[in-house]
C-alpha cells in the first residue's frame, strides 16, 4: 500500500499537517489530564545528554527568552534564569503522532506519520465530501484546534510539495498547479534536506528553490553524488517536491490484536487451575481467531498478581496455528517457573502477530492412519524447550569461502532463491565450526602434505587430490588475508578429511603458511 | 524323501542357494523392501572421522528408498505421503547434535550431503543430551520427518536403558526410523534393534585419478541385533544404492555356499 505520488501529476491530492510546537501542545495536554499546573512563564522540555540537559521543545515565552531547540539548558539559564524545565518524552510522542495519524484518516482514505511532528493524509478526489478543500482545511483546523494542537496545513499534488507548503508557504496554502513557480520562492530548506547540505547549499549561494533550477542539472548532479539517500541530494528532492519521480510512503493501518482475558473472582495460586484457565483463554482465542481467518504467530499471556506484579509469557510458532491443544502444551513448559505470591486475579491473552489461515476440514481418518505431530507442532516444541536459535536449516549463501557458503536459516522460512553452482569438487559432509590447526610434514613447501598430527594422533596421507585454490574475497576482507589450497585427503587407515594450507610460501602476507583441518569426508 | 533330493539338478541346487541366502536372517541392504526395517538403530563411531555420519545416512538412505511405496502395503510410514499420489517423498530429515558432537565432530556441510536431502535437512543444536533426547522423540513422533538421526558424544547419564527404549518405543509406534550415532563411547545397555561399530576404511581408486580418494567405504560391523546374526561388511555407495561386500571374497556367499554344499554332502551320503 505505498502511495506513489507525483506519478499521476496533478490528479493526486496530499494534504500535509504541521504542528509547529507538537511536543510543548502535548506536554500540556497530558499535564491537564494529569491535574498539573500549565505553563505560566517560559517552559522547555529538555533530554539528559552526555554534556548535560539538552533543550528539545520551548514554549513561546521561552524562545523570546532566547531557548533554542538544541540549546544546552546551562546556557539558555543564562539568558533566562527563571526558565521552567520538564523532561521531553520521545517516545510518547510518537505514540501520540501514531495515533493522530490513524485519526487523520477521517480526512482521506489513507495518512502516513511524517516524523517527528507532521502528518501526510491523501486526499485526492475526497475533498467534495467537505464541501471543497479549503472546506476540508477549514474542518482540519477545527478538529486539531479542539485538541489545543497548533497546525499548519497545505494541499498539493506531491508529498513533498505540501510538506514544503505546509512547513515555509502561507498557512493553508492549495496549490494546484504552476507548482514549480508556486514553489520557487520556497528556501532550499523546504526540500527536506540534511543541515549539512543545507550548510553546502548555503555556502554555494543557493538560498531558493528557484536557484537551484538557475545553475543547471549537470553541475549539482556532480556536486552531489548520493543517489540513494534523498536527504542528501537536492536534485532527488526537487523531482520528488515536482512529482518527476515517485516517493514512496508507508502508511499507518491500525490493526487490533486479538485478546481473550479473564478476570478471576477468585485469585488462584495453583498450578492445575492456572492450566485450566490458560485453556479457557485458549479455546477463547481459537474461536476469536477461526472468526477472523487468522492464525497466531506470536502470543503473550500476561498474568497479573493480586500484588501488583505482572509477568508475561510470549511464544512463537514457526507457522500460524489456532490450534488450543498445541497452544496449551507450549505454554505449559513456559509456566513453571510462575510465582504466584498471593493469587493471580487477571490473565490475559493477546496474538500481538497473526497471518492469514484458512479453514481446513479436519480429518478424521488421516489423523487416525497418521497419528504422529505435524512438522509446525514438532518444530514449535523444540523451539521452546531448546531456545530459538536451536532448530535451523542450511541454506546457501553466495561466497566462495566455504564456511560463508551456507547459512542457517529458521527451519520452515522458504528457501530463498539461488543460482546453480558447478560442482567441479567435491565438499566434505561435515564441517568443523573452525577450522582446526594441524602440523604438516611435506616433502617441498608447495608440494602435497605426506603426513600430519591432529588431535593427538599421527596420520599418514595415502591418496590426495588437490590442490582447490580458493582466494579471500578481496571486495570484503582486508588486502592481508592470504588464500587457501584446499586438499582432499585420505590416510592409511582409509580416514578422508579436508585440509587445506593458508598462504604460499613467500607471498609476502606472513611467515611459513599454516596448515588447516576443516572437514571430515564421509 | 531321499528321491526328491536326489532327484533335483545341480542347477536348480544353486537357485535353491540364493533363495536361501535371500531368506536368511542374514543382514543385507535393501533389507527394507523385504519386511520392516528396523527402525532403531545405532551407530557407535569415532568423533575424529565422519564415517559414523556418512555411514548412517547411508543406512538411512538405503531403508529410504527400498521401503515399499505405493497403495495396498501398510506399515511404513512413506506410503502414506508418497506414492499413492506418484510424486516423491520430500518430507525434511531431522538432524539433532549435542554442543560437544557438534564442536567434535562438526556440523552437516549443506554442500556435502547427499543430493536428495540437501534441502530436506533441518537441523537441532541440544545444549544438553537430555536436550537431544527430547529432540530425538519429537521428531521421532513426527509424522511429516523422513527419518531422525541423532549424534550424541560420550555415554551421558541420561542415556541410560530406559532412554534408548523410549526412544525405540516411540520410533515403532509412529513408524519413523532413528540412526543414532553415538561418538566416542562405550557399548552401554541400549534397545536398539541393531547395533553397528563403524570405521572409515581404504576406499577404492577412482577410474580417472587413481591418486585420489574414491567414494567412501566403511567398515561396519553389526555386534548386536534383533533377528539378524551379527557379521562384518564393507560398505560403499554405488550407483545411488548402498552396496555391502565381505572383506574377504570367500566370505561373500557363505550361506548359499554351505547350504548347498550341505545338500551335495547329503546327496554324496545318501548315495554311499
Amino acid at each position: 500500500m505505498s502511495a506513489r505520488s507525483g506519478d499521476l501529476g496533478s490528479s493526486r491530492r496530499i494534504l500535509a499537517i504541521w504542528l509547529p510546537a507538537f511536543a510543548i501542545d502535548r506536554w500540556r495536554i497530558v499535564t491537564q489530564k494529569a491535574g498539573g499546573t500549565l505553563d505560566s512563564g517560559p517552559l522547555v522540555l529538555i533530554a539528559d545528554t552526555a554534556h548535560g540537559p539538552r533543550i528539545e521543545a520551548a514554549n513561546r515565552l521561552a524562545m523570546d527568552a532566547g531557548a533554542r531547540r538544541g540549546m544546552m539548558l546551562a546556557d539558555a539559564r543564562t539568558l533566562c534564569p527563571e526558565i521552567a524545565t520538564a523532561s521531553s518524552d520521545p517516545a510518547g510522542d510518537l505514540a501520540f503522532l501514531e495515533r493522530l495519524a490513524v485519526r487523520a484518516q477521517r480526512w482521506g482514505p489513507w495518512s502516513a506519520m511524517d516524523e517527528p511532528d507532521g502528518l501526510l493524509v491523501d486526499v485526492t478526489a475526497v475533498a467534495h465530501l467537505f464541501g471543497g478543500e479549503d472546506a476540508l482545511l477549514e474542518d482540519v483546523r477545527a478538529g486539531f484546534a479542539r485538541r489545543d494542537l497548533a497546525i499548519r496545513t497545505a494541499i498539493a499534488p506531491t508529498a513533498g510539495a505540501a510538506w514544503a507548503l505546509a512547513h515555509f508557504g502561507r498557512a493553508g496554502a492549495i496549490v494546484d498547479r504552476e507548482l514549480e513557480q508556486m514553489l520557487a520562492d520556497l528556501p532550499v530548506a523546504a526540500l527536506r534536506l540534511g543541515s549539512d547540505v543545507l550548510t553546502v547549499l548555503r555556502r554555494l549561494g543557493l538560498k531558493r528553490i528557484g536557484d537551484i533550477t538557475t545553475i543547471g542539472r549537470d553541475a549539482l548532479q556532480r556536486r552531489f553524488r548520493k543517489r540513494k539517500v534523498p536527504e542528501a541530494n537536492p536534485l532527488l528532492r526537487l523531482d520528488q517536491l515536482l512529482g518527476r519521480i515517485p516517493e514512496p510512503l508507508l502508511p499507518v493501518i491500525e490493526q487490533h490484536a486479538p485478546l481473550t482475558q479473564r478476570r478471576l473472582m477468585e485469585p488462584i495460586r495453583h498450578r492445575t487451575l492456572l492450566d485450566q484457565v490458560v485453556n479457557d483463554l485458549a479455546d477463547d482465542m481459537a474461536q476469536l481467531l477461526e472468526s477472523k481467518g487468522l492464525g497466531a504467530r506470536r502470543l503473550e499471556l500476561g498474568l497479573w498478581r493480586v500484588d501488583g506484579e505482572v509477568a508475561v509469557r510470549r511464544l512463537e510458532m514457526s507457522a500460524a496455528t489456532r490450534d488450543p491443544a498445541h497452544i496449551c502444551r507450549l505454554f505449559a513448559a513456559r509456566l513453571d517457573d510462575i510465582e504466584a505470591g498471593f493469587g493471580i486475579e487477571l490473565l490475559r491473552l493477546r496474538a500481538s502477530w497473526t497471518e492469514p489461515l484458512a479453514l481446513a476440514q479436519g480429518d478424521i481418518e488421516a489423523q487416525t492412519e497418521s497419528p504422529g505431530t505435524s512438522l509446525a507442532t514438532c518444530i514449535d516444541r523444540l523451539t521452546v524447550r531448546l531456545g530459538p536459535k536451536a532448530v535451523s536449516r542450511p541454506v546457501p549463501f553466495a561466497s566462495h569461502i566455504p564456511e560463508r557458503a551456507q547459512r542457517w536459516k529458521p527451519p520452515l522460512e522458504r528457501e530463498p532463491p539461488t543460482q546453480g553452482v558447478l560442482e567441479f569438487h567435491a565438499r566434505p559432509l561435515k564441517m568443523l565450526d573452525t577450522p582446526e590447526r594441524i602440523a604438516v610434514l611435506y616433502a617441498s613447501p608447495d608440494g602435497y602434505p605426506q603426513r600430519f598430527r591432529w588431535r593427538g594422533g599421527v596420520h599418514e596421507v595415502a591418496r590426495v587430490e588437490g590442490p582447490e585454490r580458493i582466494a579471500p574475497e578481496w571486495w570484503r576482507e582486508r588486502g592481508s588475508v592470504r588464500l587457501r589450497d584446499y586438499y582432499r585427503i585420505e590416510d592409511e587407515r582409509g580416514r578422508r578429511y579436508w585440509i587445506y594450507r593458508q598462504g604460499i610460501a613467500g607471498d609476502g602476507r606472513g611467515g611459513p603458511p599454516d596448515w588447516f583441518l576443516q572437514g571430515l569426508c564421509a | 524323501m531321499p528321491s526328491a533330493t536326489t532327484s533335483l539338478p545341480l542347477a536348480s541346487l544353486v537357485d535353491a542357494g540364493t533363495i536361501a541366502a535371500r531368506n536368511s536372517s542374514r543382514w543385507r541392504p535393501g533389507l527394507a523392501a523385504a519386511g520392516k526395517p528396523a527402525l532403531h538403530s545405532e551407530v557407535f563411531a569415532s568423533p575424529n572421522e565422519a564415517a559414523g555420519a556418512g555411514a548412517a545416512l547411508a543406512l538411512a538412505l538405503d531403508d529410504w528408498r527400498n521401503l515399499p511405496r505405493g497403495e495396498g502395503r501398510a506399515g511404513g510410514r512413506g506410503d502414506t505421503h508418497a506414492g499413492t499420489h506418484g510424486e516423491p517423498d520430500a518430507r525434511p530429515i531431522l538432524w539433532v547434535q549435542t554442543r560437544d558432537a557438534a564442536r567434535l565432530s562438526g556440523r552437516p556441510y549443506r554442500a556435502g550431503l547427499p543430493k536428495e536431502m540437501r534441502d530436506r535437512l533441518i537441523h537441532v543444536l541440544a545444549d544438553t543430551a537430555q536436550g537431544a533426547l527430547f529432540a530425538l522423540e519429537e521428531g521421532v513422533r513426527c509424522r511429516d520427518i523422513a527419518w531422525v538421526m541423532g549424534e550424541i558424544a560420550g555415554n551421558p547419564k541420561a542415556l541410560d536403558f530406559t532412554a534408548s527404549r523410549r526412544l525405540t518405543l516411540a520410533s515403532e509406534k509412529y513408524g519413523v526410523p532413528l540412526f543414532l550415532v553415538r561418538l566416542d563411547a562405550a557399548r552401554d545397555l541400549s534397545s536398539a534393534r541393531m547395533r553397528w561399530d563403524v570405521s572409515s576404511a581404504a576406499s577404492d581408486a577412482p577410474r580417472w585419478n587413481a591418486q585420489a580418494p574414491g567414494t567412501p567405504v566403511w567398515r561396519a560391523e553389526l555386534f548386536r541385533a534383533r533377528g539378524h546374526a551379527p557379521g562384518e561388511w564393507l560398505l560403499h555407495e554405488q550407483g545411488g544404492a548402498l552396496k555391502a561386500r565381505r572383506e574377504r571374497q570367500a566370505d561373500n556367499d557363505t550361506g548359499a555356499l554351505n547350504w548347498t554344499a550341505g545338500l551335495q554332502r547329503r546327496r554324496l551320503s545318501q548315495q554311499a
